[in-house]
């Protein structure tokens, strides 16, 4: 290995903050609690994040383009739900079905976005709330909950085990490590990095700014989708409640691991570790028992508040 | 199309709504020459500039290109958070046999071609970590790789250093070596007789002048682009100012070694009530940051306002307070609301004075509002219509009554007549010279000459940041201030 | 095109109006029991904390910024009432007014002092509020009694229900602010042009913090109501999604998000309009779930129309 460069070194500083604080509260965690550091207890946490690292994977393209999508929570629900109805005409539509669907709201946000010049957070304030409609709609106004067949293919993704990590922590890890591939080694994620870094000069440069944009909404939408169905693969069931807030939890993950909310800059990796630091506080409060799980928001407020100012006054 | 030139465009006329930018302009460029395009604001260089690198369809004329045209702006156009190495590539990166991009590959060819330009950086590092100058560099070099046959370079220099001036100007030696045709638009005078083979002069959107450059005394190529508008035939004292006004004794305005490097250098200025100062100078020269400067609204390495001998704090606020106004030179992003009336456009920065606790007071401000529309004559249907909707005469009056409204004792004009019909043009002229009869201390910054030299007590001429002179009275001529504009600098000879 | 442009800009003045009037009429003939004392009662209390709400947004949006905390801040106001409902509904309320005062300063400071935009900037008490709210709270719900601090959503004052009076009250506080004083004629002016309004000597981080505090203590406002009206504090529910709806009825009502214009009326109506059509929906047994899809149309229809063409 040669020495750092200095673009490396600017990477590691941003996610410095978030590895850090990882890697502190994992040391801390496995001192006082006796029962964190357990191979089950891992194994759970590894599980626990893969959903939400899904759904982050997509917000961070979203993010780096200088876009938000606040869609992904109730994406994430419907993609759940459209699982397990889908789960009674066999694995293939039970994974389509909801990849389908999500992409295609998905798509419809960014064609809006990029083909009408609106704002990114109202419109994707309004796909959440027809997604949210769409899923009462058939659920029979949220009264029904689909189950899924225990003995069914799809749920052997959801529970199905390798060294008793669940199928859905590796489906997260391969679409990392596909994402990061993209982002960084494709011409598509060049001109993500560039729709966000300076809109107007990437018009210029030859960049499809909008395609690009209508790309990442689609990619975010599917992957929100994908994340519910593993989701209810694992419960069983379509469980029509999840997901509010979601797009929230995904969002402080992204911008946690570093990835700038002004667009332009951002790593999956980061993501990840973002990810890992969410999970890890939410597991430790768990643990503590008499915190309540509330806690976990108010500490993602803070990191993202933080984060962002940091980030602003390391910019000037 | 003669076989030796790139690009050839014959009487293309561009209007935009009904202002003709380019009038039947003609423009050869010959493969491998340095052709400079010169021009105040206004002249029509970036619409010819976007007309041959066909952004604009002119109305009428023809154009031919022989070749692949690469255009580096003024502001440089690439991501500043990417790295350099990608910015060089963007679009056409190296690949792997997978199909990924090869970023060591990538990286290596970057170094490799960066320092050809000069520039040793990490290329690996984000752009924004670059100076400008190597920005600039990185810019050029991208154009440049793009395989072009020709290069329009839109003020490169404007934001370097001197040292990066030069390796710029080396680099564009070197494309001259290899065949590439390049335009090259700027308004520094050494800059251009040191490379450049041919000029063409646009003035109002009319090409004045084509021909060798270095047959052409820089006097003569500066009277060229300042010189009297076409198609309308003025004469020393038919602008519409009066004679020489009658000036205190003591300044009330001193402004003293403003520095915001590499904008403006070392720039005094002082200002007796009833006196106007004008500032001449070529575009770029450091008219406007003055002006800045002294309304609080360019940041400053050192230099100190003082108001009737009291040092001023540094923001607009505490500026507007001592009484100095600015007319900005662009109304549309720093001058008028444009979803507010004409009243409230006028009563804007008086508003506090003309309300009690916080509650506006219509009545007086329609009595003040009234009375600034008869006295500047603002064509208006209704106190209440949208300022977006009147004509750039009247915008401009708007805004000028905004600042008389606060009573101010300096007013700091930017290009007042610029873009405003004739007659709104006559009428704002002879109001400065009411104003300055009435005691108000003004600063007036113009591109036209005539006005300068008529509307104006004594003149300050700015070049590149500092000030080539001052002219008072019999001084006052076009000669006398074409010289000071067009004077040789040898600095940069003396260095080798 | 000219004629377009005039269509449209009519469109975005007086849709909103228009649209009321279509909905008013199309229930009057068609829904039973819909001009009744009783039902526009009904829908009245049902707007009013939206409405409160939505002012605020109304002025942030002017200045071409945006809210997202105001739901949380809500939750906020209803974890702070039964911690001092013990020292009297006057105590209780004034806690729950400071809260939102403090948070919109919050906000306001981090958008006009330190630069962050104000979605990213108010992104950080939307993601933390509400678990902070649940975390005063306990994650419970409380049951209120005082009968005073409940009056506020069940007593009439002159024969209307006091948190309409209150909505009502602030509307034309809002509209005199917005037309009548400095401060509102400034914030239009920063929204307009931000940059002109520097040159010209405004007070611009002094506006952009005072206009975020205003909208956190509507915000607060408006959680106290419903909270009253509820007779329980709810911190987990209450204002859920409320930055949806008041944007939703800030730019359905006129209110460009490109700043430099403020409609309080056009806000009154937005918001007025949203509720009769969700009325209308439930009426005519139109689930939930078709209502929300119906809600998100509008609101992309009505950004569509809304937005600035340049």
């Amino acid at each position: 290995m040669t020495t750092l460069t200095a673009a490396t070194r600017t990477k590691v500083l941003q996610r410095q903050g978030a590895a850090v604080a990882l890697v502190l509260m994992v040391a801390v965690s496995w001192l006082v609690f006796p029962r964190f550091g357990s191979l089950d207890n891992v194994r759970d946490l590894a599980l626990q994040g893969s959903f939400l690292a899904v759904i982050a994977i997509g917000m961070t393209f979203v993010i780096i383009t200088g876009g938000i999508d606040l869609s992904v929570g109730s994406l994430y629900a419907l993609g759940g739900v459209l699982a397990a109805w889908g789960s009674q005409y066999g694995f293939l539509v039970a994974l389509a079905l909801p990849l389908l669907v999500c992409g295609v709201i998905g798509l419809v946000n960014g064609l809006l976005i990029a083909r009408t010049n609106m704002a990114p957070f109202i419109v994707t304030l309004a796909s959440l709330l027809f997604a949210r409609g769409l899923l009462l709609a058939i659920t029979d106004e949220g009264a029904n909950t689909y189950q899924i067949a225990p003995d069914s293919a799809f749920v052997e993704l959801g529970r199905g085990t390798v060294a008793g990590f669940g199928y859905p922590v590796f489906i997260a890890a391969a679409l990392a490590v596909l994402g990061g591939l993209i982002l960084n080694r494709t011409t598509f994620g060049q001109n993500v990095f560039a729709t966000g870094g300076a809109e107007q000069s990437a018009v210029l440069l030859g960049v499809p700014v909008a395609k690009t944009k209508i790309a990442v909404y689609t990619m975010s939408g599917t992957l929100a989708g994908l994340a519910g169905a593993l989701t209810a693969a694992y419960l069983q069931s379509g469980v029509t409640v999840i997901g509010v807030g979601t797009e929230l939890d995904a969002i402080a993950v992204v911008v946690i691991g570093g990835t700038l909310l002004t667009g332009g800059m951002g790593t999956v990796l980061g993501t990840v570790i973002g990810v890992g630091l969410i999970k890890v506080i939410q597991n430790v409060i768990n643990q503590i028992g008499t915190l309540d799980s509330n806690y976990q928001s108010v500490v993602s407020g803070v990191f993202l508040l933080i984060v962002v100012v940091l980030q602003r006054i390391l910019r000037r | 199309m003669p076989t030796d030139s790139v690009i050839e465009v014959a009487g293309v006329t561009k209007t935009f709504a009904g202002v003709k930018a380019l009038d039947d302009v003609d423009f050869t460029l010959r493969r491998g020459e340095i052709h400079a395009l010169v021009g105040e604001n206004g002249a029509g260089k970036s619409t010819l500039i976007k007309v041959l690198t066909g952004i604009h369809t002119p109305d009428t004329g023809r154009i031919a290109r022989n070749g692949r045209i690469s255009t580096i702006y003024q502001e440089v156009n690439l991501v500043p958070l990417m790295s350099v190495a990608a910015n060089l590539f963007l679009g056409r990166e190296p690949r792997t046999r997978l199909g990924l991009i090869d970023r060591a590959r990538r990286d290596a060819e970057a170094t490799e071609l960066l320092r050809g330009y000069g520039i040793t950086a990490d290329v690996s590092s984000p752009l924004g970590t670059l100076a400008v100058g190597e920005q600039q560099m990185v810019a050029l070099a991208r154009a440049v790789e793009a395989d072009a046959d020709v290069v329009i370079m839109d003020e490169p220099t404007s934001s370097l250093e001197p040292r990066e001036v030069e390796t710029l100007l080396e680099v564009v030696r070197t494309l001259h070596e290899q065949g590439i045709a390049i335009i090259y638009v700027s308004h520094r005078m050494d800059e251009l007789y040191r490379i450049c083979d041919t000029v063409t002069v646009l003035r109002d959107g009319v090409s004045v002048h084509s021909g060798p450059l270095k047959e052409l005394p820089r006097i003569e190529l500066v009277s060229l682009m300042l010189g009297r508008s076409v198609g309308e035939i003025q004469k020393h004292g038919t602008t519409a100012f009066g004679e020489d006004h009658h000036a205190d004794a003591q300044p009330v305005l001193e402004a003293l070694d403003l520095t915001s490097k590499p904008r403006i250098n070392g720039v005094s200025v002082s200002i007796r009530p009833g006196e106007v100062v004008g500032l001449a100078g070529l575009l770029g020269s450091g008219r406007t940051e003055t002006a800045k400067a002294i309304i609080g609204a360019l940041p400053l390495d050192h230099g100190t306002v003082l108001v009737a001998g009291k040092p001023v704090p540094r923001t607009v606020k505490a500026a507007t307070k001592a009484g100095i106004s600015m007319l900005a030179e662009d109304r549309k992003t720093e001058g008028i609301i444009p979803n507010l009336s004409v009243r409230e456009n006028i009563v804007l920065a008086a508003l506090p004075r003309l309300s009690r606790f916080g509650i506006t007071s219509r009545s007086k401000q329609d009595r003040i509002v009234d009375t600034f529309i008869k006295r500047l004559r603002i064509k208006v249907s209704s106190l209440e219509q949208k300022v977006a909707e009147l004509s750039g005469g009247n915008q401009q009056k708007v805004l000028l009554a905004r600042w008389l409204c606060t009573e101010p004792r300096i007013l700091l004009l930017d290009e007042p007549t610029r873009g405003i019909d004739v007659g709104a043009k006559a009428e704002v002229q002879a109001l400065i010279d009411e104003l300055a009869r009435e005691g108000l201390a003004v600063l007036l910054i113009s591109s036209e000459l005539d006005e300068l030299l008529d509307g104006a007590d004594r003149l300050i001429v700015l070049r590149d940041g500092e000030v080539a002179g001052e002219l008072e009275g019999a001084q006052l001529t076009r000669d006398h201030v074409l010289k000071a504009i067009a004077a040789e600098v040898m600095d940069d000879a003396d260095n080798h | 095109m000219t004629l377009t442009t005039t269509r449209t800009r009519w469109l975005q003045d007086n849709g909103v109006y228009v649209a009321v009037v279509a909905l008013l009429l199309f229930n009057a003939l068609f829904t039973a029991n819909f001009l009744t004392v009783g039902n526009f009662r009904t829908q009245l209390v049902q707007a009013a904390p939206v409405l409160i709400v939505a002012l605020g947004m109304a002025l942030v949006i002017g200045t071409e910024g945006v809210d997202l905390s105001v739901g949380a801040v809500m939750a906020l106001a209803a974890a702070i009432i039964p911690l001092y409902l013990g020292a009297g509904p006057f105590m209780a309320i004034l806690m729950a007014l400071a809260v939102g005062l403090l948070s919109g300063a919050f906000n306001g400071f981090l958008v006009a002092k330190v630069g962050i935009q104000p979605i990213v900037a108010t992104l950080a008490l939307l993601v933390g509020g509400r678990g902070l709210a649940l975390v005063i709270a306990d994650g419970q719900l409380v049951q209120l009694h005082d009968p005073a601090f409940l009056a506020l959503g069940t007593d009439d004052l002159l024969g209307i229900p006091i948190s309409v009076l209150i909505a009502g009250l602030l509307a034309l506080v809002v509209a005199a602010i917005t037309n009548r004083t400095t401060f509102g004629r400034q914030l239009v002016a920063i929204g307009g042009n931000r940059r002109a309004a520097t040159l010209a000597g405004l007070p611009v981080n002094r506006v952009l913090i005072g206009v975020y505090t205003i909208c956190g203590v509507l915000a607060a406002i408006s959680g106290v109501l419903a909270t009253s009206r509820l007779a329980a504090s709810d911190p987990a529910d209450m204002g859920l999604l409320m930055e949806l709806s008041a944007i939703t009825a800030v730019v359905v009502g006129g209110t460009p998000l490109t700043g430099g214009k403020v409609r309080v009326l056009g806000t009154v109506m937005g918001v007025v309009l949203m509720q009769l059509v969700r009325a209308t929906l439930i009426k005519h047994n139109l689930p939930d779930s078709i209502a929300q899809m119906i809600q998100a149309a509008i609101i992309v229809a009505a950004v569509y129309v809304a937005r600035e063409r340049r």
